[in-house]
């Protein structure tokens, strides 16, 4: 085919195109994949008489706080990333700089406390629920987020994959602090944070292959 | 910055760097937006001349054969079209292009295992036109890949970007409805798309 050809057809009857805004979808896949995460969580622990979990809702609230920060950064790094260019580096310093200050805030919480307590400190309540879960949780807005970002044209596939598996996972996890009891600040960076890096991974991996286009 | 970059000495006419054409590209662009035909075909016109030139240089410096050069400017182009919605209006459209020829270099060198590594990041710049247009020739074949596409796919491609038909009459014509009709036609585009990747090096 020749290419004067392909021009004449691609400018034949060309549709006016709307100041295509990437933000306002990957926030409706934001927001469905946070509502289908939800329905999950509910169906499977149900709503929680919130009586015994009292002493621990400071700690709720930072989970809370800390995982919507990471979904918050993460997703406008989404939305620069979403066309064709560089994105800037800024968010994604600042998602390090987030991670750091976690890391650093559970070993110094570590240090603080007697080394008898570790134990205890580490394998909290229901260790193993949150390496299953916030995966689990974060399949529904990675799916979503991965469905958005596909009618865009990133051209970073695996950084785009890995912040989008964050963001899931970081969205999964905050879906999960809501019924979860809490635990020592090192338990949530462990079995909150670990999950949160593994969907990254696997957003990395899986970047190339989904967003291609 | 502002330093010539060392292609201008190789060049012995004179380059004309993509980026002194911003503006003008860059009306043609926003015009076409809106949907004025003739200035999107002018756009895409003057596109093919620096995307060329570009994907030659840059598959003759890593020791590549360049007859696949026409299939990139082809896939680029029907890319710059089908994806026309994520150019930010407020930005500088050049920046734009060439990640998107960037993008598709590095896919067909993946596509082709080769190595990605030798493809420079931040030389817009050197988006050179020459009025070189011999071989403006792609290995895709129209007709055949239209017999690939579905009947309805058929039908609105053929209609409207081959026949020039308005989405209205082609509506009318195939009793298609008017929406059914446009999205057939982005759905074309992007399997022509595909066809043409699928084209090199299948």
């Amino acid at each position: 085919m020749k290419t004067d050809e392909l021009i004449d057809m691609l400018s034949t009857n060309v549709e006016p195109v709307k100041g295509g805004e990437p933000r306002n979808l990957l926030m409706i896949a934001l927001a469905v994949g946070a509502v289908a995460a939800l329905c999950l969580m509910l169906a499977m622990f149900g709503v929680r008489a919130n009586a015994p979990g009292e002493q621990n809702f400071s700690i709720k609230v930072l989970a809370l706080a800390v995982t919507l920060g990471l979904v918050a950064v993460g997703t406008r790094f989404l939305i620069k990333s979403a066309r064709p260019g560089e994105p800037g580096r800024r968010p994604l310093v600042l998602l390090g700089l987030l991670f750091f200050a976690i890391l650093s805030t559970g070993i110094v919480a570590l240090a603080l406390a007697h080394p008898a307590a570790w134990g205890g400190m580490i394998f909290g309540p229901q260790w193993a629920a949150c390496l299953i879960c916030i995966p689990l949780f974060a399949i529904a807005p990675f799916v979503s987020l991965v469905w958005a970002l596909r009618r865009e044209a990133p051209t970073n596939l695996a950084r785009t994959g890995a912040v989008a598996g964050l963001v899931a996972g970081a969205l999964g996890a905050a879906v999960f602090a809501l019924h979860h009891p809490g635990g020592s600040i090192p338990f949530l960076v462990l079995w909150y944070g670990g999950p949160i890096v593994l969907c990254s991974i696997v957003g990395a991996i899986l970047g190339p292959r989904l967003l291609r286009w | 910055m502002g330093i010539a970059s060392p292609h201008s000495k190789v060049n012995p006419r004179g380059p004309m760097d993509i980026r002194s054409h911003e503006p003008e590209l860059r009306t043609l662009m926003l015009a076409g937006l809106d949907g004025d035909a003739s200035a999107h075909k002018a756009l895409l016109t003057g596109l093919s001349a620096h995307l060329r030139a570009y994907f030659k240089g840059q598959l003759a410096r890593i020791g590549r054969a360049t007859v696949d050069a026409e299939d990139l400017v082809q896939e680029t182009l029907i890319a710059i079209h089908t994806r026309r919605h994520t150019y930010d209006r407020s930005q500088l459209l050049t920046p734009w292009v060439y990640a998107i020829a960037r993008y598709r270099l590095v896919d067909y060198l993946r596509r082709t295992k080769a190595s990605v590594r030798d493809v420079p990041i931040d030389q817009a710049s050197e988006v050179w036109a020459d009025d070189d247009a011999a071989g403006v020739d792609s290995t895709l074949d129209l007709d055949k890949l239209m017999a690939q596409l579905s009947p309805k796919t058929r039908q609105a491609i053929q209609f409207v970007k081959l026949d020039g038909l308005s989405v209205s009459e082609a509506a009318t014509r195939s009793g298609m409805s008017q929406s059914s009709i446009k999205v057939s036609v982005h759905r074309g585009l992007r399997a022509l798309s595909l066809a043409v990747r699928q084209r090199s090096h299948s």
